[in-house]
């Protein structure tokens, strides 16, 4: 039996007060979907449901004691998986809600770091939901609105029955310059197919590159990418009020002596200004794909599958972050290439 | 030969103790399981999420998801003792005079023996709860370090800071030393005269389980291949010494111990399940226990030292005879 089968799913809904969180929990909690959630909320509040399920805990960041500013962990996170796991059986998935203004790297972490957490579920994705009409607005007075879309793996696009089509595409085209790896689904009263957001095996490397044949490739493939840029620069987006930067890197086959010492080194001194990466190496007189992935410091790889014949050997990687110097990325990435 | 006397539940057991010589499992759905001239079984939380065993008034405390704080006596009886809301109560304690105290949230409770409930509101989580051996003082393990209250009194509590996120508190039977577990793989100590530090760390997982030895010389913890013993005899506690290493396996974790009543002695629970007894004069180990199925997550001897009780993750628990 793989640990994978064992681990139960976890996913972390992020969006801001009036995104539609709560009807998106309502729809998750009650709809017929055959699948049992143990939700995890800051506030009972607002969901107007009873169930055993709903747990309420308050949000705890803790910084962990190893020197390492970025690595922050959802303590009561620790304490709720933990006792909810004891009792397996009673719900098949598990939902955190986070609060509105709440950075969504802590919870994601909390998955990576706590061995306890790790052994006993897994992060399945960071879903954003986005509301149309006031994004524009809450970019200009909040970095947490542009962290929750940059972080994410699934973005819900909401109430677009509130702005006209040609705002619609604006605000499609900010989500796409902040985050462009992310899937996006337009919905109005959070009536997104929950297909589309649960059980989405977005931190599954393996998974997440089967599902998904254009993984990496938001440039060449549209995802609705209004803004033009070339794949080896950086673009700090000319959309207004976006701090949010991603750097696209492509290359031939890679030297895993060079590679791996380069990466390393990269997430440790750039860490903190990392939010996601993700990426698929071709190293050479390897046959497999290698596809890893990022959270600040954290990183995880691992091989995927054979190469297909007559599939171009090519290295790719997106980091998703601020004050990315892109063009020594760019300089230092083709550095680890193969003679 | 030792022998165990095995009961199997179906879940996972977080408490096995003795009361009046009785053995009682509690378990995460809330049932309480003893063996008392055959398998009974009473139903206390929905959802046990801490235990904590009042030893002094013979009764097993013990709190959850449903908010609520329940005693478990020896023939059985359950009573409620406090409701705090809809929050979880993760962490419960038991104290000197009938007194109790438990944290839900951001707030510590302590309840006295005539019901009367005072509270402590924290400005973070509070982790773990534990009584000083004498006097009506608790100690809250909080990010950051500790919070001493005194409940009788309306004092200023005392703060004790150390950097980090501590998850579980306990007094050395003394009370001159406070010990705390870390979400680091770590324990923290202060001695709480001058409030000096100590730090015990080098652990290769979390510290789930401490217990201190007879008139509290030594401190045993989980966390290792091996039960990591701290010799606190001294006035500073284990600062410059090296701990004793004691039943050191080298596939399997220790996940749980228990030190014998009267002797320098401990239990040792594995995460593959297995039982084995230790002494630290002489490192002599006695397998008490075949692996079973699941982590051995409580272990308790009896006053006299013949019998322990033990739980696992998978609910294969049961009694050890060390005699046979």
């Amino acid at each position: 039996m793989s640990e994978a089968q064992t681990q139960i799913p976890v996913t972390v809904l992020t969006g801001y007060l009036g995104s539609g969180k709560t009807t998106l929990l309502n729809r998750i909690l009650s709809e017929n979907h055959g699948r049992r959630y143990a939700v995890i909320v800051n506030e009972f509040g607002e969901i107007g449901i009873d169930n055993d399920l709903i747990v309420e805990s308050d949000e705890e960041i803790y910084e962990m004691n190893n020197g390492c500013v970025c690595c922050t962990v959802r303590g009561d996170l620790i304490r709720v998986v933990e006792g909810l796991t004891r009792r397996p059986g009673r719900f098949d998935a598990i939902v955190v809600e986070t609060t509105g203004l709440a950075d969504p790297v802590p919870v994601a972490q909390t998955f990576f770091m706590d061995d306890d957490v790790r052994s006993k579920t897994r992060l399945d994705a960071v879903v954003a939901l986005v509301d149309a009409k006031h994004l524009p607005l809450r970019l200009k007075d909040s970095k947490e609105a542009e962290d929750q879309i940059a972080f994410a793996d699934v973005v819900v696009l909401n109430k677009t029955d509130l702005v006209t089509p040609e705002e619609l595409a604006a605000v499609e085209a900010t989500v796409r310059a902040i985050n462009p790896t992310a899937k996006i689904h337009r919905t109005e009263r959070s009536g997104v197919d929950l297909a589309n957001v649960l059980d989405r095996g977005a931190f599954d490397l393996k998974r997440a590159v089967e599902n998904d044949p254009h993984f990496l490739d938001a440039e060449e493939h549209g995802h609705h990418d209004h803004d033009h840029h070339g794949h080896d620069h950086a673009h700090p987006s000319a959309i207004h009020d976006v701090t949010v930067q991603s750097v696209s890197l492509r290359a031939g086959e890679m030297d895993s002596k060079k590679f791996f010492p380069w990466i390393e080194k990269v997430t440790q001194l750039e860490g903190p200004n990392i939010l996601r990466l993700k990426g698929i190496i071709a190293f050479k007189d390897d046959p497999d794909r290698y596809v890893l992935q990022g959270v600040h410091m954290i990183i995880e790889g691992d091989h995927q599958r054979a190469w297909k014949d007559g599939e171009k050997h090519e290295s790719r990687l997106v980091f998703i972050g601020r004050d990315l110097d892109a063009e020594r990325l760019r300089k230092s990435f083709e550095a680890c290439q193969a003679a | 030969m030792p022998t165990v006397a095995p009961l199997d539940i179906d879940g996972h057991c977080l408490a096995a103790v003795f009361l009046n010589d009785i053995p009682f499992f509690a378990f995460a759905d809330g049932a309480v399981h003893r063996l008392d001239h055959g398998h009974k079984t009473v139903q206390a939380n929905d959802g046990l999420l801490c235990t904590a065993l009042d030893a002094a008034a013979n009764r097993l405390v013990t709190a959850g998801e449903d908010g609520k704080v329940f005693s478990i006596r020896a023939d059985g009886t359950v009573e409620e003792l406090a409701s705090a809301g809809r929050k979880w109560i993760t962490s419960v304690a038991a104290g000197p005079q009938g007194a109790i105290a438990y944290g839900a949230g951001r707030y510590a409770f302590v309840r006295f023996a005539d019901g009367k409930v005072k509270e402590f509101a924290h400005p973070r989580s509070v982790e773990g709860i534990a009584f000083a051996p004498k006097g009506m003082r608790i100690a809250v393990a909080r990010y950051n370090g500790a919070t001493l209250h005194f409940p009788a009194t309306d004092g200023k509590p005392t703060e004790l800071e150390w950097a980090g996120a501590h998850t579980g508190a306990t007094f050395s039977p003394d009370g001159a030393f406070l010990v705390t577990t870390m979400q680091e793989n770590a324990l923290h100590g202060w001695k709480l005269a001058d409030g000096k530090h100590m730090r015990m760390s080098g652990y290769p997982a979390k510290v789930k389980s401490l217990s201190w030895s007879t008139k509290g010389k030594w401190l045993a913890s989980s966390g290792a291949p091996a039960a990591i013993v701290w010799p606190f005899q001294g006035k500073d506690g284990p600062m410059g010494k090296a701990p004793l290493e004691l039943g050191t396996r080298g596939d399997a974790m220790v996940t749980c111990v228990a030190c014998h009543p009267s002797e320098e002695v401990v239990a040792i629970g594995y995460d593959d399940g297995m039982v084995l007894a230790s002494r630290f004069a002489d490192q002599k180990e006695v397998l008490l226990r075949r692996p079973g199925k699941g982590a051995v997550t409580a272990l308790m001897w009896d006053g006299e030292g013949r019998r322990i009780v033990f739980g696992t993750a998978t609910g294969d628990c049961g009694v050890i005879d060390i005699a046979g």
